[in-house]
């Protein structure tokens, strides 16, 4: 039996918890008191579904993926299309529901980190649409990796401020938002965008994602007639997979969680947190981290900036730790494959985080039987990675081309 | 802890291995000459959340030159060699703490001749397994308070342990040119609830503000002031005919921060 969790002190088994320094405790414990009345305010809950209906398109559509099926010949593949969300991500469901929240704490100016651009522009997003200001700290490695999304947070009124620290990615950003927050709490609100940080953020990330698994269950349920057998999805911090399992957790379903295996878990190029993470502290929670047998941090490395983080949200430590979901790993090359795939067999091209995801459920369904389903969290769409793609493939085939000379 | 009595304190902040371990040495000694109270010895981190750029990029040369968390607590032991007597507290983020093993961080402090340690991410709420092992080894944990700590003031002032420690601001570390004006009052309300000494830090970096700061507390803390000057010496502090120059210069900078503490009270 599962313990509920978090408990009061923010505590998901070992892992989670507040270690931060003494100036954001007070922030911390106002926004813990405040989401607490917001959860349980029944006009609240209304407003956050009615601005996903009708800003961000939801419920977002449960797809078969009928030609992919059939070419493996194994389980049927459903995709939930978080791609087709406003903005091209889940992320949105998260800047949303935060967004509301600073508005009820009579908070203007937003604070937002950023990997792939994703959660910047979800946080720029929201922040023209409730007429905030906003503040998206990037890694400089990202912003060039992630160019067309520097150029969306720009045009949608936000100040993008490159982070030269580190290896300039996604923890690197993280940093510098917490460092900024520390400065300015008085009136600013972080709007973190992942389930990753201090309590109560991993709790708070989970409650404004877990509208995915909710509707995915109601879908399937009424499509299916049943649960799916296996669901996969990626966890870069973590927050796709929670808000997809958490409605799934008391079911008797099969949970994979897919990191980024870079060039491999077994070179120094990879960002397999629970795979060959250890226990400890990042970004002011307890959790499995890269790290140095002196405690310092390790820098991660992905083809994928929105998974290329050295940390991941403590709640899957903890369902890693119980056994509960199974924490598997994809490399660059397979996810480009899986990317190329999806994109040939049924015209959609995802994020290459999604395609991770995608990766490991391609590998899953062709050991099943055609009775079988496997269900794939399509967090995001493909557009804003297909420059960087067009450069990754156009230098094979240029070689390709040269070899066979 | 033994602290100096009817004595506004001086608290320099260096980190361990900027710009390597024996020169941490020769800077803790001549900060001692130039009227140190206490030593923070500050462990470089990876990703050190609560501090500015001076601090961070010390960290880094820290870093690059393989300080790690025991290295920098043995340095504790070479500093009594060659004379430095002030108490010395380890100033650590968490997880190289974690990593160490939390008793074994205390046994070594204790071993190596430390008098207390300060982790900048471990606030109250979190940390009652290193109280209890803060009090085994009779190593304080040094505790803070910041503007924001409203009515947290009381609990944490009512607990701390050898000298309770003020967040001058909100931000992180790092030199600043103006203090906030409420400073005074938020140092009097702490000041009201401690039984220890109150120090405050963060921004502090010029003779003026400490005259202005030193009647309303017990002492300060100098952080990237110091650290910043290091990074000036560098080069300088490299080079075998110039280290000693440079860590006088050092020593006399050190000394005119110190010195609006140790003119006569104003207010008396
Ligand atoms: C499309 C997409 N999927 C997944 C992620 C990874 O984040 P999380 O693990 O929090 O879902 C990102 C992050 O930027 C993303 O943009």
């Amino acid at each position: 039996m599962m313990e509920h969790v978090p408990n009061e002190h923010g505590r998901f088994g070992d892992f989670g918890g507040k270690f931060v320094p003494e100036t954001l405790m007070l922030p911390l414990e106002e926004i813990e008191t405040e989401l607490d009345k917001a959860l349980a305010d029944e006009s609240f809950r209304q407003e956050y579904i009615r601005i996903l209906q009708h800003y961000s398109g939801r419920p977002t559509p449960l797809t078969f993926a009928p030609n992919l099926t059939r070419q493996l010949g194994g389980a049927k593949i459903y995709l939930k299309r978080e791609d087709l969300n406003h903005t091209g991500a889940h992320k949105i469901n998260n800047a949303i529901g935060q967004a509301l929240l600073a508005k009820r704490m009579g908070k203007k100016k937003l604070i937002a980190e950023t990997g792939a651009g994703q959660h910047g522009v979800a946080a720029a997003t929201v922040a023209a649409h409730f007429g905030m200001e906003c503040i998206v700290f990037m890694g400089e490695e990202d912003m060039k990796r992630q160019e067309l999304n520097v150029f969306r947070m720009k045009l949608l009124g936000a100040e993008v401020v490159p982070v030269l620290s580190g290896n300039r990615t996604l923890k690197d950003a993280t940093n510098e938002a917490i460092r900024y927050w520390v400065a300015h709490c008085d009136d600013h609100f972080y709007m973190i965008g992942s389930v990753v940080g201090p309590h109560p953020y991993p709790k708070m990330v989970r409650e404004f994602q877990r509208v995915i698994g909710d509707e995915a269950k109601e879908q399937f349920l009424a499509g299916e007639g049943t649960l799916p057998d296996v669901i996969v999805a990626c966890v870069g911090g973590g927050s796709n997979a929670i808000g997809m399992f958490y409605p799934f957790l008391q079911d008797d379903v099969r949970l994979v969680g897919v990191e980024a295996a870079g060039k491999g878990i077994d070179t120094p190029h990879h960002a397999a947190t629970i795979a060959k993470g250890t226990k400890g502290v990042i970004h002011g929670a307890m959790t499995y981290l890269l790290q140095d047998e002196y405690g310092q941090i390790i820098e991660p490395y992905s083809i994928s900036a929105g998974l290329d983080y050295p940390g991941v949200g403590p709640e899957h430590a903890y369902l890693a730790s119980i056994g509960r979901v199974r924490y598997e790993s994809v490399t660059d090359e397979e996810a480009v494959a899986a990317f190329q795939l999806l994109a040939q067999t049924e015209g959609i091209i995802p994020a290459i985080e999604s395609a991770h995801a995608v990766a490991k459920a391609v590998e899953l369904a062709r050991q099943m039987t055609p009775d079988e389903t496997v269900l794939i969290c399509l967090s995001g769409r493909g557009d804003k990675d297909v420059q960087m793609m067009m450069h990754h493939l156009g230098v094979k085939e240029g070689e390709d081309v040269a070899s066979a000379r | 802890m033994r602290l100096p009595v009817n004595r506004s304190l001086f608290i320099p902040f260096i980190v361990a291995g900027d710009p390597s371990a024996d020169l941490t040495v020769d800077l803790a000694l001549a900060l001692q000459d130039a009227g140190a109270d206490v030593l923070e010895l500050g462990v470089p981190y990876s990703d050190p959340l609560a501090d500015g750029p001076t601090i961070q990029r010390a960290a880094a040369r820290a870093l690059a030159g393989q300080m790690t968390l025991p290295k920098a607590i043995q340095l504790v032991a070479d500093m009594r060699k060659k004379g430095v007597k002030i108490p010395i507290i380890i100033f650590t983020y968490y997880n190289p703490v974690l990593q160490l093993g939390e008793e074994s961080f205390f046994a070594l402090a204790q071993e190596n001749g430390a008098d207390g340690v300060l982790i900048p991410d471990l606030p109250f709420e979190e940390s009652g397994p290193l109280l209890e092992l803060s009090e085994r080894f009779g190593l304080p944990l040094i505790s803070l308070v910041a503007p924001t700590s409203k009515q947290r003031i009381e609990q944490i002032a009512s607990a701390a342990q050898g000298f309770l420690y003020c967040v001058s601001s909100l931000g992180v570390t790092g030199v600043r040119e103006t203090l906030p004006e409420s400073l005074g009052h938020f140092l009097g309300e702490v000041k009201r609830h401690s039984r220890v000494p109150v120090v405050v830090g963060f921004g502090i970096s010029t003779p003026e503000q400490v005259a202005m700061l030193k009647d309303a507390c017990d002492g300060v803390v100098v952080g990237s002031a110091l650290v910043q000057k290091i990074e000036q010496l560098l080069e300088r502090l490299q080079t075998s005919e110039e280290k000693n120059a440079a860590i006088a210069e050092f020593a006399s900078y050190a000394r005119s921060l110190a010195a609006p503490l140790r003119e006569p009270c104003s207010s008396r």
